[in-house]
């Protein structure tokens, strides 16, 4: 178990590496106070040059930037551009559902989600977010050690069937990723939406499926069960329901769908037979968006 | 055993079993195939649905059947069907078993001994005596009755012989039977005379019942040479219907491994009982047969042994170049030719393609040196038992070869020059040759008084030389000497092979003195009259199967046992070896032939029209495998597991379903040598290519291209020889054959190359490609320069067979072959460019002032003046390496290209410029 968090930090460092540093656009300047990364295009706290000025009365001495002031006269002040961070909060689904994978050696649902929920992570941590998980454990943060520490919470398991997006602690007008494969309840994605529209979080829906989900190539006589074993259903010739089960899927993600767009959020499915990087790179331009 | 038409049963309680089927269908049938349980997390979209239509939850009745099926064929199986079955055939009294136990039973002698023991096992449980004899192998006394199982023992040892019964032991052994018996006779099949006599004598005796296979019998008769083709018939005892067997010639590949090394089919037309096989082989091929069999055949009388009557001797001509236009009676080989052509396999071509045939001799006419690598291959090839015979000649007599140390491939050390006796300017009569010695291999032959010998090369003195001399003349000077060298002999005839220096070519003693030296093969006519009093030792021997074995310590066979070739119980067939020759002894000679059987209405013959007892167990047993096999498939198709994530279980049961099936055949990919690569070919040739030998140093290859680059824009614009852009080549990969013109710049560190190499650089040379040797550094020509590439050039030259060279003469060819040149520079301008020699007697016309040259182009021109840099242009046509200094410098390089085009135009066209020398001669006596 020590192994896992590192493992799962390793592959999605190794994921986020060919990208640029991801800059959440910040909306709201007023509900955030803490100094990120975002010009303002004004002057004020920051790292950045933004411009000199003459200095004025109330300038200390120490401000004076004796460089540039050396070449008149004038005494002159440098003003940094004001900066702000935003906050992203990524919830993952860890339910047992998402260990599920149709080949031997496949990569499960639940690691490709991981492994995205960290990339993105890192991506907005080294672009200077900050970045935490939803509900009260990890409270977004700035630094190397948040990633840490998110993969070691992510990599936990829980022992339910179907997981439901957790949408407390989610602060105001800050930036979500749900990562999920959203077969269970729909009914709890709603309403972690309409919560986190109401606090105006904005946010991407990632939908993980693996590709025996999408293609559902059974046939015969079949037991099938939930990876808990709590839900089953038998059937005697499987190929039947091919048609009938992928009319459900497709209603379930045009109502994901219009949920997210009703919200304001962005909806994706990505499949665990899929390139990572292609739902990384939907996801950079997800939460670039103005919304 | 219990028989239900045609077929029995020996457990038929077993089939009870098959009442037991109905009771399984409905077992079967009540139960439907399992579920398959599977994780899904997609179930909750699930729930909810139902099946459409109702599905039985029961075995579809097909699958139903087939397993039904499957089990009927299992207990049909076990209850142990078979197809015609034999009945027994009672009797009383003791029991005779005879085996003819030739070569025509052992075909299928297993099954012979089947029925042999099953007669016994009969006799057994009859409580019958019983004895057992074989006609190839007669007791001294009449059959012994024993108890029936104690001859069974015995007769699982028994082996047929590979001959058939010796007629006169038979009959006397007819006489000498007495008692009652019945006789249950095993006959091969073929036709004898002894056989009536006997079938009486047992006839009086008691009741005889005779068994025949009714498999054909087929012979072999030994092959015959007739006009370059072998002949040889196959026979066959039965002669109903069309038949067809395959023959094939078995013999040693070169590797020594026994092979197939021809194969022809033989078709017997309906009634006739003997086919002929005519079979055309490369003398190569014919020569390594050591016997013709019919496949798939294994009797003795299928084999037919190939002895020395077959054997023709290769002998390879090589003459010492070719480079003079002479007549066809000065042809050093043309006697040669002549006096061999009847009686062996002449070979042409050099001595490198020779060498890969391993003839028996090499004959060199007039050969003074080879490479040092074709001189190692020849000796390797004498020292393993190949015979060299050199002729002297005035290449051999002008060479140094042999002079101060005794040549490993002369017999003898010479004298430099040699004589000329009974010459215009000499004193003397041409001498004739002296009687051989009794020593002598030509001891015996007679000497015609015309055979006289002007001159000759002369074997130096020393002490070995009188045991080498093996001819000579009546003064005492050697004519024919010879040395071992290894397992072979070097001959040398200290004259020419043809009629310039004696007149030995033209007589019939020559003809005798190279057959003597084993030289042509002697004719193959068995004499019989020669084989009585000698004796002849067994070397391999067949046995009654056809394989050969060795003879080990068989007894030795008297010449006139030997004579009537027919095979005994004292000689096996097989090869004999007498003194100087083996003879085969097959079972067949020539004219003998092979009859059927015919035996008396009376007596009662088994194993011919009965149909075999044929077990069908088997096949019940696998139909009902595969049934299951079926079965598996068709449930996993039902319960969905044959497609889907877990498919590729089923693959697998599905590749071992169609295992049994027989896969198509599939092409052999050829894995002879990599040809030349096609492209590189068809560049090479669509146009005239100049090419350079890569030296693996970057600036010289670059200097080279740019060179040829230069010199063949100069060639298109100046003459109509139009070049393609040039080429670098490595002589260890390319084919060279491509080129007409290489240019090899010798750099210090360059490799030499590897055997195949300088086969393929040798074999160029001697196709009439030039290689420009230029060493770059304007010093080769001081004679003992030690230039590091002088050094190199000399080491590389030591394997090519480079001839005699001299400085370009004034009168050369090359000097006027476009230009009238008389220098060669390239960057360097030294004077001194070595080519080919004339030889020695070239002599100016007269008012001509030009020597009469050879024909044929210099092979290699070797010099140091660097001209690649001279002719070296860019792609717009400027020179690249200054040359000189100012105008002469020009010059210079003018001058150099003008000698690359002179070379070009040299190798391409010959010595026409040469042969335009004789065109007033020629005007002359066309008379106008």
């Amino acid at each position: 178990m020590t192994e896992r968090p590192l493992s799962l930090r390793s592959g999605a460092e190794a994921l986020a590496a060919p990208l640029p540093p991801l800059l959440a656009e910040a909306e709201h300047l007023a509900s955030t106070v803490i100094v990120g990364d975002h010009g303002r295009r004004r002057a004020g706290l920051g790292d950045t040059f933004w411009q000199y000025r003459p200095a004025q009365y109330h300038d200390e001495r120490r401000h004076i930037d004796w460089r540039r002031s050396a070449k008149s006269d004038a005494q002159f002040v440098q003003d940094k551009e004001w900066q702000i961070a935003q906050s992203v909060q990524v919830w993952v689904d860890q339910s047992a559902a998402m260990a599920f994978s149709s080949t031997a050696q496949g990569v499960t649902k639940a690691d490709r989600a991981r492994v995205l929920a960290l990339a993105v992570a890192i991506l907005l941590l080294r672009g200077g977010e900050r970045v935490g998980l939803t509900g009260d454990l990890l409270p977004p943060k700035r630094g190397e050690a948040q990633a840490a520490q998110m993969a070691r919470l992510l990599s936990e398991d829980h022992p339910d069937d179907f997981g439901a997006p957790v949408a407390d602690g989610m602060l105001a007008h800050s930036r979500a990723v749900f990562l999920s494969d959203f077969l269970g309840d729909l009914d709890a994605v709603e309403r972690a939406l309409g919560r986190a529209a109401d606090r105006d979080v904005r946010g991407a829906l990632v939908q993980v499926l693996d590709p025996a989900e999408e293609a559902f190539p059974f046939d015969g006589r079949t037991v099938f069960e939930s990876m808990t074993g709590a839900i089953r259903h038998e059937t005697l010739k499987a190929g039947e329901l091919r048609a009938r089960y992928l009319d459900r899927l497709a209603e379930r993600q045009a109502r994901l769908a219009e949920l997210a767009r009703l919200s304001g959020w962005q909806f994706h499915t990505h499949h665990t037979g899929d390139s990572a990087t292609a739902a990384l790179l939907w996801l950079y331009a997800a939460l670039e968006r103005h919304a | 055993m219990w028989t239900l038409g045609p077929i029995a049963f020996a457990a038929p309680w077993l089939l009870l079993g098959l009442v037991a089927l109905p009771i399984l269908w409905l077992l079967l049938r009540a139960v439907p195939p399992a579920p398959i349980r599977r994780r899904f997390p997609g179930v909750a979209l699930l729930l909810g649905l139902t099946d459409d239509e109702s599905q039985t939850d029961r075995t579809p009745w097909w699958l139903l059947l087939l397993r039904m099926l499957a089990v009927a064929a299992v207990i049909l199986g076990f209850a142990g069907p078979v197809l015609n079955p034999q009945e027994e055939r009672p009797g009383g009294g003791p029991l005779l078993v005879l085996v003819d136990g030739t070569w025509a039973d052992a075909r299928d002698w297993p099954r012979r001994l089947d029925r042999i023991e099953a007669a016994l096992r009969d006799a057994a449980s009859d409580g019958r005596r019983a004895a057992l004899v074989r006609l190839t192998d007669l007791p001294a006394e009449g059959p012994v009755f024993r108890d029936a199982q104690a001859v069974a023992q015995e007769a699982a040892g028994m082996v047929p012989a590979p001959h058939g019964p010796d007629p006169e032991g038979l009959s006397d052994w007819a006489d000498s039977l007495s008692g009652d018996f019945d006789t249950f006779w095993l006959s091969d099949g073929v036709a004898r005379d002894s056989r009536a006599d006997l079938l009486a004598a047992l006839e009086e005796r008691g009741t005889v019942r005779v068994f025949e296979s009714p498999r054909p019998v087929y012979g072999l008769t030994p092959p015959r040479f007739e006009d370059g083709t072998i002949t040889l018939d196959a026979l066959r005892a039965r002669t109903g219907g069309a038949a067809e067997v395959r023959v094939n010639a078995m013999g040693p590949d070169p590797a020594g491994v026994e092979r197939r090394l021809a194969s022809e089919s033989l078709a017997f037309i309906a009634g006739e009982g003997r086919a002929t096989l005519e079979l055309s082989l490369p003398p190569e091929l014919r020569n390594r047969i050591t016997r013709f069999e019919i496949q798939g055949v294994s009797s003795a009388g299928a084999v037919a042994l190939t002895d020395d009557a077959l054997k023709r001797r290769e002998v390879a001509l090589i003459s010492g170049g070719n480079d003079r236009e002479e007549l066809e009676l000065l042809d050093p080989l043309h006697y040669l030719r002549q006096a061999l052509a009847p009686s062996a396999e002449l070979i042409e071509g050099t001595l490198a393609d020779v060498l890969l045939a391993n003839p028996d001799v090499i004959i060199l006419a007039d050969v003074a040196t080879l490479s040092s690598l074709e001189a190692e291959d020849l000796q390797a090839w004498v020292e393993d038992g190949g015979l060299l015979v050199r002729f002297a000649g005035p290449r051999l007599a002008a060479s140094d070869v042999s002079r101060q140390s005794l040549d490993p491939l002369m017999p003898v050390r010479l004298r430099a020059g040699g004589r000329s006796i009974g010459g215009a300017m000499s004193w003397g009569e041409p001498k004739a040759l002296a009687p051989f010695a009794a020593d002598s291999p030509f001891y015996g032959l007679t000497i015609p008084d015309d055979v006289s010998v002007n001159a000759q090369v002369m074997a130096q003195p020393d002490p070995t030389l009188a045991a080498r001399v093996i001819a000579q003349l009546a003064d005492g000077t050697p004519l024919v000497t010879r040395k071992d060298s290894g397992q072979g002999n070097i001959v040398l005839f200290h004259v020419t092979a043809n009629a310039e220096w004696s007149t030995l070519p033209l007589s019939g003693l020559f003809v005798q003195m190279l057959e003597r030296l084993a030289v042509s093969t002697r004719p193959a006519v068995p004499d019989l009259e020669a084989l009585e009093g000698t004796s002849w030792m067994p070397e391999d021997v067949l046995d009654a199967f056809g394989v050969l074995e060795d003879a080990g310590a068989l007894p030795g066979v008297d010449g006139d046992r030997l004579a009537d070739l027919t095979p005994g119980a004292e000689m096996p067939p097989g090869l004999y070896a007498g003194e100087e020759r083996r003879i085969a002894v097959n079972v067949f000679t020539a004219d003998s032939t092979l009859q059927p059987t015919a035996w008396p209405d009376r007596i009662p013959v088994e194993g011919l029209e009965v149909t075999r007892e044929t077990p069908l167990k088997g096949w019940l047993i696998g139909g009902a495998l595969m049934l299951l096999m079926l079965d598996i498939l068709a449930a996993l198709a039902l319960s969905g597991r044959l497609r889907g994530p877990r498919a590729g279980v089923a693959a697998a049961m599905l590749g071992l379903v169609l295992a049994g099936l027989p896969t198509p055949p599939q092409a052999q990919e050829d894995d002879a040598d990599p040809p030349v690569s096609e492209d590189f070919a068809v560049a090479a040739t669509s146009d005239v290519v100049l090419a350079y030998v890569e030296t693996g140093v970057p600036r010289v290859d670059e200097m080279s291209e740019a060179g040829l680059y230069g010199l063949s824009n100069t060639l298109f614009q100046r003459t109509s020889i139009e070049p393609a852009m040039p080429m670098g080549v490595d002589p260890e990969t390319d084919e060279l054959a491509f080129f007409p013109f290489l240019y090899w710049p010798v750099t210090a560190e360059q490799d030499l190359p590897s055997r195949a190499a300088y086969a393929k650089l040798n074999r160029y040379l001697r196709t009439g490609g030039m290689i420009l040797f230029d060493t770059r550094d304007a010093d080769l020509a001081r004679f003992g320069s030690s230039s590091p590439e002088g050094k190199r050039l000399q080491a590389i030259a030591r394997g090519l067979d480079i001839p005699p060279l001299e400085p370009i003469p004034q009168d050369h060819v090359l000097t006027r072959t476009f230009y009238l040149l008389q220098d060669f520079p390239g960057r360097h301008a030294t004077r001194d460019v070595w080519v080919e020699a004339a030889p020695p007697d070239a002599q100016a016309a007269e008012g001509m002032p030009f020597r009469d040259l050879n024909d044929g182009v210099t092979p290699v021109v070797i010099g140091g003046n660097d001209w690649a840099a001279a002719w070296a242009t860019d792609e717009d046509g400027n020179p690249l390496v200054p040359i000189g200094r100012g105008m002469a410098g020009e010059r210079q390089r003018e001058i150099a290209l003008r000698f690359g085009v002179n070379l070009v135009m040299h190798v391409l066209t010959g010595n026409y410029k040469s042969d335009q020398v004789h065109v007033p001669a020629l005007l002359d006596r066309l008379g106008q």
